[in-house]
């Protein structure tokens, strides 16, 4: 059989937050849920868990600390020992000082753009992907929730509809 | 729930005093050198902890300016802190008087003898030499402990205009934590948001005299040990360092105080917000240490290295250890989210990162005064217990006076009902 998802907008997302403690507390499982604006106490109702891009942030962090430490210290003392304003140029430890800023810099630098690409790529939004927004006015004004047939074996398409419905939905649509 | 000052923490806390009194007593000066330890170590503490009352209220202060909500029911505890700077100014006009006194030397700007060209010959080998820059009078002979440098500050770093300045702090300052309390206490009678809206006019005006006053009040009392130096950086780096041990008191105090049942309106998100600020501060601090340690590693003028090099020559490991751990140990440990919202790190962070701007203060007083000749002895930890003792007894004593939560100001509900 194939999956059937149901899409029930809503006008308000006071009215969606209500309904959707509602329908958890029956055991209904929700896909997922389109707004304008984060909803604040959502996420814990639906089971949506912690973001773990923080963790992705921190690991590109220390990559990029480790990547600007080595290349300084291979440009700068290594390869061809420099002599800036008579500074000792002999030793990573001697010259540290003077590396911190570089070594700041690179690791915001790759902690931010690992973070935006990893977000980018975990959500598969990228320049020329085809939206995948079931309705455009859930970027406007409308909210809309969305539940999987599939999700829910114990209800029927009909009941699932009629629970919705008890919610104080405007618009309920099976796709 | 109002709080309760029980007898058990008064005994402790008249204990800790005794120890600091004991410690003071027995490091009582009897020669030269032992007058620079004990009167430096009286700056040590008496400066930290007034810091920590002065940041307090610059926090208050700065809730009140931006209308900030989320830290409404931890307002009395921000007041009892602030409290302390009463008795901590006490502390700094007794410290300052006896170096007026010339009872130490502490501030070497103050010595005649540094900033006079001549001296009168005839009284060179008595117990005060009379000394003058007019070399036309009578017996005025070249001043061998003339100081070039020093002499060309003294439109600035001279008795009068430093005591015009000291009391000049205190006075508005002090003002301005009985005028924020006292109209605090008001509007828990009276309510409306009369007093809300007056109190951000007040907190923006105290908030600029704060941002020159800060600078300026720590280059009096102390750069100025290190007369020859300076450095513009200073006044942010010390103003840094009392924000953060303030935030640090702060959550530990509230920790202490939930620990006990009290505060019961404050959830884990205040927390989290709170240590959040401890987490955040402590790289404020981080940053201005490194940025002017960095300038004056980097250009190495002789002028500016001093400072560095008695620091590093005598001072080595406890100097760059205290910004180790300072730095490091709040980044790794309060990162996360989860942590942040433990009370077992956030505690274990907050003391030792107490203790480690405690130190900082340390650094800053100690090499321009007793310089290679620094101890960890009892007066130094008798005397860090001692003040901590006279901090507590004060701030308890003004915590127990008011409720602890706030009535009826405009954003206690928005603050209770705080989510992220």
């Amino acid at each position: 059989m194939a999956d059937k998802v149901i899409y029930a907008t809503y006008d308000d997302e006071q009215v969606l937050l209500k309904g959707a403690k509602d329908l958890v507390s029956k055991g209904i499982y929700i896909r997922d849920v389109y707004s304008p604006f984060p909803i604040h106490g959502l996420d814990p109702i639906i089971g949506v868990k912690h973001t773990r891009i923080a963790i992705t942030a921190f690991i590109y962090g220390c990559i990029g600390l480790l990547l600007a430490v080595f290349g300084m210290w291979f440009f700068m003392i290594q390869d061809w020992p420099m002599n800036i304003g008579g500074k000792p140029n002999f030793t990573l430890i001697d010259n540290l000082p003077a590396f911190v800023p570089i070594s700041f810099e690179f690791t915001v630098l790759l902690a931010a753009h690992g973070m935006a690409l990893t977000y980018f790529l975990r959500n598969w939004t990228l320049p020329g992907v085809k939206a995948r927004n079931p309705y455009p006015e859930t970027t406007d004004d409308k909210f809309v929730m969305e539940l999987h047939l599939h999700d829910n074996h114990d209800q029927s398409e009909a009941e699932l509809e009629e629970m919705l419905k008890a919610t104080g939905t405007t618009r309920i649509e099976a796709r | 729930m109002d709080f309760i000052f029980t007898n058990k923490s008064k005994i402790t806390f008249a204990i800790f005093m005794a120890i600091g009194l004991i410690a003071l007593i027995v490091g009582m000066p009897h020669d030269a050198e032992s007058n620079t330890r004990f009167w430096a170590n009286i700056l040590v503490n008496g400066f930290f902890f007034f810091g920590i009352s002065l940041g307090t209220l610059f926090f208050l202060a700065l809730q009140y300016a931006t209308e900030a909500s989320y830290l409404t029911v931890l307002k009395r505890v921000f007041e009892g802190i602030s409290q302390y700077m009463w008795v901590g100014a006490i502390t700094l006009i007794i410290f300052f008087a006896a170096c007026s006194l010339h009872w130490n030397h502490i501030y070497h700007w103050m010595d005649p003898a540094a900033t006079h060209e001549f001296v009168i010959e005839g009284t060179i080998d008595s117990a005060h030499p009379e000394y003058t820059n007019d070399a036309t009078v009578e017996g005025a002979i070249e001043n061998h402990h003339y100081d070039s440098i020093i002499a060309g500050k003294t439109a600035y770093l001279n008795q009068g205009f430093f005591w015009l300045r000291t009391i000049a702090y205190l006075a508005v300052w002090l003002f301005f934590v009985n005028l924020f309390r006292k109209r605090s206490l008001k509007e828990d009678q009276e309510g409306g948001t009369k007093i809300h809206f007056k109190n951000m006019v007040y907190s923006a005006i105290f908030l600029v005299f704060f941002a020159y006053t800060s600078s300026t009040a720590s280059w009096d009392w102390l750069m100025s040990i290190d007369t020859h130096w300076f450095s513009t950086l200073f006044g942010w780096y010390v103003f840094s360092g009392i924000w953060v041990s303030a935030m640090i008191t702060i959550v530990l105090l509230t920790l202490y105080l939930k620990s006990k049942g009290y505060l019961e309106v404050v959830n884990k998100s205040h927390m989290h917000d709170i240590t959040k600020w401890m987490f955040a501060i402590s790289f404020l601090w981080s940053y201005l240490w490194f940025s002017q340690f960095m300038l004056i590693w980097y250009s190495n003028i002789p002028e500016e290295v001093t400072y560095y090099m008695t620091r590093i020559e005598h001072y080595r490991g406890l100097f760059f250890g205290v910004f180790a751990v300072n730095f490091i140990m709040p980044m790794v440990i309060l990162m996360s989210r989860d942590s942040k919202r433990s009370i077992g790190y956030a505690l274990v962070v907050g003391i030792v990162i107490f203790i480690g701007h405690w130190l900082d203060v340390f650094l800053m007083v100690m090499p321009g005064t007793v310089g290679s000749h620094w101890h960890f002895g009892f007066l130094e930890i008798g005397t860090f217990i001692g003040f901590l003792g006279l901090f507590l007894f004060t701030v308890f004593r003004s915590l127990a006076k008011a409720p602890l939560v706030v009535k009826n100001h405009p954003f206690l509900d928005e603050s209770k009902h705080l989510h992220i």
